[in-house]
């Protein structure tokens, strides 16, 4: 009887990984934090005042959609955590934080709950909750901020254009304009831009924690920063200057080790990956060549995320032994 | 088999249970395109609402006169006609609404409702009832036109009824929501915002419809089509777009 008691019985598998969803958002939220501790340095308190608003009502909202839908209560994974982390790194620090709420709302009950919650968006949430407050209130989303002059004071009044714009500007009217950080204030994140995507340095430190503890693969993020660097090389006619600006300005860095990366809205094979990583390189260049606006990341990757049902039914691999006939006749 | 229900019913069913935007799905485009204040989409709503009553009325006084081979030219030839009538006059007396709907004026012409009626229901029922059933579409289409304009005119503009009194004529030209009015969210009277304000409202009269025991809006198969009593091609799907999209 006493030997009943030790011996369980269940059924496979035995051997089970110690990683749950909440262990891989507790990474993710790790890997975050240089991040979030460059955009307090930079921009101060208001900064941390506007990610804590953001992650509250991510979670709050989350809470609330799940109650109100009678669905099990999922807050306790902590990816809306993330989601508000996010979309708060994609703001100005200028913003009013009812407009963080406003993005909130779309990123978590519009995007995520209403298509099922967790793993069923079709999209990255934070980016839309992004796209959406840049289409309705441009003004306030391209208001940037000094880095470092929230120790002077006033941290509303200052506003210039951001970094890549100037950058665009330089290279059409072939004039230098005095105004552009150097290469090494671009690495340290000593520039204008959202709150979480300038320091290029904290945000490397971060993919490559992700990196180590396996989370993510390195696949997307090197397919697409490395895409964007051969276009960027052909447009620039060579210039490598131009192409490490355009590497560490605007949400490059954010946007492939972050957002290009979710599980739910990248493709699960090798192949895949690369053909998401190489599609969101070539809208992201597109959109800083050709577009109007200076800068693309969120959508070229919200672009690719809507494709990648296409993407994983082209790279659906071939199971072991099946015979090749197949394939042949489906060709003719 | 229709002309025995009562009339009643052949005017309320269009409000919610078979209106045309909501339930059957036609007539996105203008939906989409007219909705961005309360005004153009009120204009779009009556303009429409003439033609459909005017033309389902001849049609169904035609209905025996006009053969099968060739009856949805000589439909449009008749919805073309009053179309040409209504924009002529709203031209003559409201030109301000002219310059708003712009080319979704003329294109009643081809609008689904309307020739989705003829073939539906005047074509097969007396004049009267077809007459109400127009009515009743009419002010279904108009009801969702009004629903929206207002989600998307309040949200992305601040306002109310701006410029009404060019269409209605008085002193009322709506007002101005407060804090809204100084920070619009521009995305809800452009094209993603139209579509997301459709899915919302969409998704209400589904549930209102749900509620009373009508199937929801499926847009395959014809189980659940709401217009599967009436439908004249129920047997052969010829021509029948939720069949196509089923394949």
């Amino acid at each position: 009887m006493t030997l009943n008691n030790k011996l369980v019985v269940s059924a496979s598998p035995h051997d089970r990984s110690v990683r749950t969803v909440k262990s891989i958002m507790l990474d993710v939220i790790i890997a975050l934090v240089p991040a979030l501790v460059a955009s307090v340095i930079y921009y101060g308190p208001r900064a941390l005042l506007i990610e804590a608003v953001a992650v509250a009502t991510c979670v709050i909202f989350e809470a609330f959609s799940r109650v109100i839908m009678k669905r099990e209560q999922t807050i306790g994974d902590f990816s809306a955590v993330i989601t508000g982390l996010l979309l708060a790194f994609n703001l100005p620090a200028s913003i009013p934080l009812w407009m963080v709420v406003i993005g909130s709302a779309v990123a978590i009950i519009v995007v995520k709950q209403f298509f099922g919650g967790i793993g069923q968006n079709f999209v990255n949430p934070a980016l839309v909750g992004r796209i959406v407050l840049l289409a309705s209130f441009p003004t306030a989303m391209s208001s940037w901020v000094e880095p470092l002059s929230w120790k002077n004071g006033s941290i509303d009044g200052i506003t210039s254009a951001s970094p890549l714009a100037d950058i665009h500007n330089m290279i059409k009217s072939t004039g230098t304009s005095a105004d552009i950080p150097n290469l090494k204030e671009m690495l340290l994140g000593w520039r204008e831009g959202c709150l979480g995507e300038t320091c290029a340095i904290a945000l490397i430190i971060g993919g490559l924690y992700l990196v180590a503890r396996k989370v993510i693969k390195p696949t997307i993020p090197l397919v697409y920063i490395g895409t964007v660097a051969v276009i960027m090389f052909i447009a620039g006619k060579g210039n490598l200057q131009f192409v490490a600006y355009e590497l560490l300005g605007g949400g490059l860095m954010l946007g492939a080790i972050f957002m290009a990366t979710d599980y739910t809205t990248s493709p699960i094979t090798f192949k895949g990956k690369i053909i998401f990583g190489i599609g969101c390189g070539i809208f992201t260049s597109l959109i800083r060549i050709f577009g109007n606006l200076p800068e693309g990341v969120s959508y070229s990757i919200v672009i690719m995320n809507i494709l990648v049902p296409l993407i994983e039914q082209a790279t659906l691999p071939k199971p072991f032994g099946t015979p090749k006939k197949e394939k042949e006749e489906k060709a003719k | 088999m229709a002309e025995k229900k009562s009339l009643g019913k052949e005017l309320t069913k269009g409000i919610i249970l078979e209106n045309p935007v909501l339930r059957l799905v036609l007539g996105t485009c203008p939906t989409l395109a007219t909705t961005t204040s309360v005004t153009s989409a009120l204009g779009m709503g009556v303009s429409a609402s003439i033609v459909l009553i005017c033309s389902n009325i001849v049609i169904s006084a035609l209905r025996k006169v006009i053969p099968q081979k060739v009856r949805i030219p000589a439909y449009i030839v008749i919805i073309a006609s009053f179309v040409t009538i209504v924009q002529m006059l709203v031209k003559a007396f409201v030109p301000v609404l002219d310059e708003q709907l712009g080319v979704y004026l003329p294109l009643i012409v081809v609008n689904c409702i309307i020739l989705g009626r003829a073939e539906a229901f005047a074509s097969k029922n007396g004049v009267l009832s077809s007459a109400v059933d127009g009515l009743g579409m009419g002010i279904g289409f108009t009801a969702a036109l009004f629903v929206m304009g207002t989600v998307r005119e309040i949200l992305g503009a601040g306002t109310f009824m701006a410029g009404i009194k060019d269409l209605i004529g008085g002193t009322f030209n709506g007002f101005d929501i407060p804090f809204l009015n100084e920070n619009p969210m521009l995305i809800f009277v452009l094209a993603p915002g139209g579509f997301f304000v459709f899915g919302m409202v969409m998704a209400v009269a589904n549930k209102l419809a749900e509620s009373k025991g009508q199937p929801k809006a499926v847009l395959h198969g014809c189980e659940n089509c709401p217009m599967a009593k009436t439908c004249s091609i129920k047997d052969t799907h010829e021509g029948c777009n939720t069949k196509e999209a089923e394949a």
